[in-house]
């Protein structure tokens, strides 16, 4: 999985991905401590996440594997929202 | 998903029989704080109509047949969705027809 920080959002009304409601936030790649590394990629939220969390997202056929995403056109989604990251013994980021 | 833009389209008539009968488009990967190319392109099955000009998302690897348009078809990127609006750390970066 990867540790992203939520950053926007998009809209899109045209779609074929056949997802209900569908939330689309757009995420950038972090170090534990939460600094952005890296360009944004679109994930779907399916957890309620808001601007600027840290969050888990997972990518490939296994963002299929939620109640949601199941055999939908989906490569990316957010998985959970990070309370805490410790990392060599310290605590790199807490919500 | 990837932010892109259909910056042209692709045309090919010696293919494999499964690729009869949907488009191929360019796409080049857009960078969300500016919203300008980032030089990475790629080529994307068009399963919503998208047009020239257009911001869309692309979906790839296996994910990218599961859209009706190209279930069974040999894609590794499909364009899923076209783009109405972008909002960046709670600005609008771009909306879709704005003047």
């Amino acid at each position: 999985m990867t540790l992203a920080r939520v950053c926007g959002n998009v809209v899109a009304t045209k779609r074929s991905d056949a997802v209900a409601g569908a939330r689309y936030l757009l995420v950038a790649a972090t170090d534990p401590m939460g600094n952005v590394l890296e360009r944004t990629i679109v994930a779907l939220d399916t957890v309620g996440a808001g601007l600027d969390e840290l969050v888990l997202v997972s990518q490939g056929s296994s963002a299929r594997q939620t109640r949601v995403t199941d055999k939908k056109a989906i490569d990316a989604v957010i998985i959970g929202i990070v309370d805490v990251v410790e990392a060599s013994g310290t605590v790199a980021y807490k919500k | 998903m990837v932010l892109a833009r259909v910056v042209g389209t692709v045309v090919s008539t010696s293919k494999v029989p499964q690729l009869q009968g949907i488009r191929f488009l360019l796409l080049e990967r857009l960078d969300a704080a500016t919203m300008k190319g980032t030089g990475d392109q790629v080529v994307a099955m068009d399963s919503v109509g998208a047009g020239p000009g257009e911001v869309v998302f692309y979906v790839s690897g296996s994910s990218s047949r599961l859209t009706p348009a190209t279930e069974g078809r040999p894609s590794d990127a499909t364009i899923t969705a076209i783009v109405d609006e972008v909002e960046l750390n709670g600005k609008a970066v771009y909306r879709k027809d704005a003047l």
